[in-house]
């Protein structure tokens, strides 16, 4: 599992408004890219383009390409949906159903898309929780609701619940924003395990974070309020932290603007 | 300040520490400079606002308690006999003849069926057009929806019989059935649930449309399985709220549902009564004493069954409710 993402030239709009501009990258297969940059910069956006989340608000859409292996997420014969099967997403907010159980929670993609055999499901279920680090803590309260957990634990439910799919890559918007930091620290070390299996992309407001968890790192920035963002560049982290190639970059990381 | 000013240990800043500095001497105890105890200008307008509003409320209360205590203690008495609700009016004669009170079994069962007509009708729809409004509406025909919808909350109820009685007797030349009138009581209903179902699916946060989403989960399948379930004791509710509204509704009933004194459980055939109805009708002969009870009595056994669906809504919300 996990394959190769390959995007070239690509611009995201809202209805207009040109959101993202002209990003090329190569993600590799099983590793960590981490995206960093200021707010409001795309990186988000851009993001969500992966798995064409993006499409869910109104007006969006992309020009350009993004290859998985060698699929054409945008051609025209492919259903967004199945592109969601295949890239999962995990979210700023832990966002676990509130009407199901632990249980049915992990298991939620599944059975909405039509799993019915139970063993097949039980087993999921298990091995899904052991790869998201939480069937011990859970195990003997699976069928107590998702939303009862602690914001990391309900994090770690989510990512239990977005592997569970068998997805290739796993798409992680600033997953640990709302978390306290050893709850951040299980999900750091959460990621690390999964990028043996999954192709990770993750976003974070938080350097330290990109820098112990990513093999790679895009730095994005925008020139001004209004105008789109860019992917300024992506490197190996420890060359990105270390000896960045743009002085824009070295100032952000360094914690000096304009 | 004061932290620079006496510092009371090693690294711990005086307004931390239990210690007080002595040369603290600011108005107000310590807090810097804020005067304490409330301004009197701002004291004055908080109790002229307090008096004002809770004015208003029991002024606002004065009918609710008038209308409720009138009916309760002329229509209790009568609504309390196992006769009321056993025994249609079969064979009452003229009013001031006839001075067995009798029940009004036939006006409740025909008041709940007609009520229960128009649910099965209007739930439906109001909530395929709640969804439609809130999940698929950006496009200008939804904007027309909604307005309709608006307009429709505004009709008068007497105008939505007439033009069922125009539809039903004028066009199409049927008789009419005790269903008509549940089709005149589905127009007045279909505006209120569809605005409180409205309410509730823009109270699920989009959070949770986003994970069905990002699962690979289709958006018909997001909204039946993860939205509805999400915000089902608030759709619940509002469609019984929205029963209790239509069940005392009068007007359709004058011109569209003829009364009678016999128990009907047919919403095809003949003539049903209902409680409004018989209220009615009864209302003409108010003088007589037996007629003024069983006034009183089907205005009290309307307002406890609507006080029961109300309680019955609220408590399946209670119930239904997503535990957080």
């Amino acid at each position: 599992m996990g394959k190769r993402i390959d995007v070239k030239d690509l611009n995201v709009f809202y209805g207009d408004f040109m959101a993202v501009e002209g990003v090329s990258m190569t993600v590799e297969p099983r590793s960590v890219t981490a995206f960093i940059g200021p707010s409001g910069c795309g990186k988000s956006t851009f993001l969500r383009t992966l798995n064409r989340m993006h499409e869910v608000t109104p007006g969006g859409r992309v020009e350009g390409k993004v290859m998985l292996d060698d699929e054409d997420l945008y051609a025209e014969s492919v259903d967004p949906v199945a592109v969601r099967r295949t890239v999962g997403m995990v979210f700023q907010r832990p966002n676990p159903f509130p009407t199901m159980s632990i249980r049915d929670n992990v298991i939620a993609g599944l059975k909405l898309n039509g799993v019915r055999n139970k063993k097949v499901l039980d087993q999921k279920v298990e091995e899904s929780l052991v790869g998201a680090n939480l069937w011990n803590e859970v195990k003997d309260r699976l069928n107590k609701p998702g939303a009862g957990l602690s914001g990391g634990q309900q994090q770690r439910l989510c990512i239990a619940r977005a592997i569970a799919v068998e997805p290739q890559v796993l798409l992680m918007d600033e997953p640990c924003s709302a978390l306290d930091p050893i709850s951040t620290l299980a999900i750091e070390d959460l990621v690390t395990k999964l990028k043996e299996q999954f192709t990770i992309v993750i976003v974070t407001h938080n350097m330290q974070q990109a820098a112990r968890v990513s093999d790679k790192t895009a730095f994005f920035n925008l020139e001004a309020t209004g105008k789109p963002g860019n992917l300024i560049e992506m490197d190996d982290t420890q060359q990105i932290f270390n000896n960045p190639s743009k002085k824009a970059t070295e100032d952000y990381i360094s914690g000096r603007f304009g | 300040m004061t932290a620079e000013a006496a510092p009371p240990g090693p690294g711990i800043p005086a307004k931390y520490s239990d210690a007080h500095s002595g040369d603290d001497t600011s108005p107000g105890g310590g807090l810097g400079g804020i005067d304490h105890g409330k301004s009197r200008a701002r004291a004055l307008k908080n109790s002229i606002a307090t008096v004002l509003i809770w004015g208003a409320f029991f002024i606002a209360l004065i009918p609710l308690v008038w209308i409720l205590w009138t009916v309760l203690s002329k229509g209790l008495q009568p609504v309390l006999h196992v006769n009321w609700w056993e025994k249609d009016q079969s064979g009452a004669g003229a009013p001031a003849f006839d001075h067995n009170l009798r029940g009004a079994r036939h006006a409740i069962v025909g008041t709940l069926l007609m009520g229960l007509a128009t649910a099965v009708i209007a739930v439906p729809i109001a909530v395929l057009t709640a969804i439609y409004l809130v999940e698929y509406g950006s496009s200008p025909f939804a904007r027309i929806v909604s307005f309709m919808v608006d307009i429709m909350s505004g009709i008068p109820s007497i105008v939505a019989a007439l033009f069922v009685y125009a539809v039903w007797v004028t066009t199409f030349h049927w008789t009419l059935l005790p269903i008509a009138s549940s089709l005149a009581l589905t127009m007045l209903m279909i505006p209120v649930v569809t605005r409180s179902t409205e309410e509730m699916l823009k109270l699920v946060p989009n959070e949770l449309r986003e994970a069905s989403y990002a699962l690979g989960v289709p958006k018909w399948k997001t909204i039946l399985r993860i939205v509805l379930p999400s915000c089902l004791s608030g759709v619940i509710t509002g469609g019984l709220l929205g029963l209790a509204r239509v069940m005392g509704e009068t007007a359709p009933l004058l011109l569209l549902a003829s009364y009678t004194q016999y128990l009907n459980q047919n919403l095809f055939h003949g003539s049903m009564a209902a409680l409004p109805t018989m209220i009615n009708d009864q209302a003409l002969n108010i003088n007589v004493h037996i007629a003024e009870q069983r006034v009183w009595g089907a205005a009290c056994t309307l307002i406890l069954l609507v006080l029961g669906i109300n309680l019955l809504g609220r408590l399946i919300g209670h119930f239904t409710k997503v535990k957080r």
